[in-house]
């Protein structure tokens, strides 16, 4: 990502328009001043970290991670965890990741608190980030500026991305600092890659609740109901999507049980169905990273692939193999709700206070 | 005569069915004060959105400063200082972080933009309350900020959108002052939107009667009195003691007099019901054979003032006419 960054960073500086000198003389000492998109960027940032609402979240989220260490370390400590799959190989050779994934059953594991409060995170950073701005009368104010009008927007999602990546990781490497800590038992180097590559997934996926909550600030003038319309849609996606999917499963149900090919026709229907989802999607990318053993994201619909699958855990790379068209979608799901953003906000008028 | 810095024409904004601005020509020199003049929803807020490239319209050009505003508003944004009708602040930001953040939003260096800031914070009269939050400023401390706020990037060009709404008469009049003060120290062309009549006149060169998305006069004020009449006309207000309106039958019949009316006399004063205001239209001047006519009648003269056509006869009568005509049109 800091690899993109510095690309725009570049792109800002190259853009005759914007390193044109200001005409007031502002750059005569010869020092370029930032462009306002980082400026914008600096002040988001800054506004977020200051304000109650994050110190709440951070709190919430600590205390989550807290909770998921203790329980997965007490699992540990009363033997191979409950969830053991009998594979006494890999259950020693991937226990630093067992911290993610165990739990002695008081409380979730990281993993699901994490796929639990990652679209919090991501909602509650931006669901006002426009409509408070417009109610405000800030709005109008800056965009008078010479600014882009869709710079104010880049800012917005840019600064609440790095925020949310600054959290995910921070959580993450605690969590690690604190199970090295209790347990005493270090990560090997691809134990460490799989966690950190789980963080990035995570901080994709909340930024895919980010632009979700942008969109619906775009939208909606009260920061209340652009609220509420995202929480809806994380609650509909936790709760119900599965729900309706199971339904429509039963229904769609092959007459002939006997019908090899219509069953899996069917059941690949419904996985497609399911991968819809932006949660599922994440459950499956996190947990084939966090779990070396998950070979396939397909359930088994035969006796003999459940008989012929092998049973040994996958290396690193192909885990990552395994889960990319995921991550793929994820990605494409966030640009797809930010583009629906941009043009949402391009197209709006902005007067003071309306 | 000079190149216009704003120049609109066949300016025209339709939403819909409903037409808000409607081919509007206007142009504006450098360094004069313009006031748009107008009652609510006649199209001023949106001709300044599209001077600043923030609307677009539907046809027409804006040229300000010779750059299209429609084409490239960053290049207009850079130059044009605008403040809207209702100016927000980050209310948990102290007036200098809100003013230093504008002028880096203008690529003005943090050391430039702070020293900048402090010294307009000083020219508004705000330099006490620099490090207070904005949440806690008063309505006139806010307008006086937007003042400061629209200054910081040191435009050729200030666009005021209803500067004085929600301001005591005090601040107003200071307000008003400033800004005369500071168009002329600085050579700035303003151009300030107002339904606010008489405020608009004390510091405007030009004004601008804008109704219903058109300009239906524009000029100086007396050039729009003069536009209205047609002719002069001098009008004179006598305040006389006039029980059984002899005084009233004398001036009547002087010569010149056109017309003579009953001006409805102030309630606020002690005793109004025996002083007769009367308001003289002549078409020549009358002032001192009106004074001299009273005396000579016997009756005690409490008052002569000269009417000049303010803008609010001005706006007034346009209403009038614009009502006529359409009655005749219908």
């Amino acid at each position: 990502m800091s690899a993109w960054m510095a690309k725009l960073r570049d792109r800002a500086a190259k853009s005759p328009l914007r390193s044109a000198p200001a005409s007031n003389g502002a750059d005569a000492a010869g020092r370029r001043a930032p462009s306002p998109f980082w400026i914008m960027v600096q002040k988001e940032f800054g506004d977020h970290i200051r304000s109650w609402r994050f110190i709440i979240l951070l709190g919430i989220v600590t205390l989550a991670c807290v909770g998921s260490i203790y329980a997965s370390v007490t699992a540990l400590k009363n033997g191979g965890g409950a969830g053991g799959n009998g594979q006494t190989n890999a259950e020693n050779s991937f226990l630093f990741l067992k911290m993610f994934t165990e739990s002695d059953g008081s409380l979730p594991n990281f993993l699901t608190f994490l796929s639990f409060l990652a679209p919090l995170i991501g909602i509650a950073i931006g669901f006002d980030a426009v409509n408070s701005e417009r109610n405000k009368g800030t709005l109008s104010r800056v965009i008078s500026q010479p600014v882009h009008r869709d710079d104010f927007l880049n800012a917005k999602f840019v600064a609440g991305l790095l925020l949310i990546a600054v959290v995910v990781f921070s959580l993450g490497f605690l969590v690690m600092g604190m199970g090295l800590f209790t347990i005493g038992y270090p990560p090997s180097p691809e134990e460490f890659w799989r966690v950190v590559v789980t963080l990035l997934v995570t901080t994709v996926y909340v930024g895919l609740w980010l632009n979700l909550s942008l969109l619906f600030s775009v939208r909606f003038r009260q920061a209340a109901t652009s609220a509420l319309s995202g929480i809806a849609v994380w609650i509909f996606f936790l709760v119900f999507y599965g729900m309706i999917i199971n339904l429509v499963g039963n229904v769609t149900i092959p007459s002939d049980p006997t019908d090899a090919l219509a069953v899996m026709h069917q059941q690949d229907w419904l996985m497609l169905l399911q991968r819809l989802s932006p949660a599922y999607l994440f459950q499956e990318a996190a947990s084939t990273l966090l779990l070396p053993d998950v070979r396939t994201l397909n359930p088994f619909i035969t006796q003999d692939q459940a008989y012929l699958a092998l049973n040994a855990p996958l290396p690193f790379g192909q885990s990552l193999l395994l889960v990319w068209p995921q991550v793929v979608a994820i990605v494409a799901e966030t640009a797809l709700s930010f583009a629906a953003s941009y043009v949402a906000f391009m197209r709006q008028e902005i007067r003071s206070r309306s | 005569m000079e190149p216009a810095v704003i120049e609109l024409s066949k300016l025209t904004k339709q939403y819909g069915e409903f037409t808000a601005v409607n081919a509007l020509d206007l142009k504006i020199r450098p360094g004069e004060i313009y006031g748009l003049l107008g009652p609510n929803g006649a199209g001023k807020t949106t001709t300044i959105l599209m001077m600043l490239g923030l609307t677009e319209p539907t046809s027409g050009t804006v040229r300000v400063c010779g750059i299209d505003a429609t084409r490239s508003p960053l290049l207009v944004k850079r130059r044009v200082g605008y403040m809207p009708d209702d100016i927000g602040f980050y209310e948990d930001r102290s007036a200098l972080d809100n003013l230093i953040y504008t002028a880096r939003l203008n690529r003005i260096p943090l050391p430039e933009a702070r020293d900048r800031a402090e010294l307009l914070l000083q020219q508004v009269g705000l330099a006490h309350a620099a490090g207070k939050r904005v949440g806690a400023f008063s309505r006139g401390m806010r307008q006086r900020l937007g003042l400061a706020d629209v200054l910081i990037k040191r435009p050729e060009i200030i666009i005021l959108d209803e500067p004085t709404l929600g301001i005591d008469p005090e601040g107003v009049r200071e307000l008003l002052l400033l800004i005369r003060e500071l168009s002329r120290s600085e050579g700035l062309t303003v151009l300030l939107s107002s339904h606010h009549l008489h405020q608009v006149q004390q510091i405007c060169d030009r004004v601008g009667l804008f109704v219903g998305g058109k300009l239906i006069a524009s000029g100086d004020i007396e050039s729009l009195s003069r536009q209205l009449d047609g002719d002069t006309r001098f009008e004179v207000e006598v305040d006389v003691r006039d029980p059984d309106g002899s005084v009233a039958g004398r001036i009547g019949s002087m010569d010149g007099v056109i017309s003579i009316e009953t001006s409805p006399s102030d309630a606020l004063s002690p005793g109004a019901n025996s002083v007769s205001t009367y308001r003289v239209t002549s078409d020549v001047e009358l002032t001192s054979a009106l004074a001299l006519a009273v005396v000579e009648h016997g009756a005690p003269l409490l008052g002569l003032r000269p009417v000049r056509a303010g803008l609010d006869d001005i706006y007034h009568r346009y209403f009038e006419g614009g009502a006529a005509h359409e009655r005749v049109d219908g």
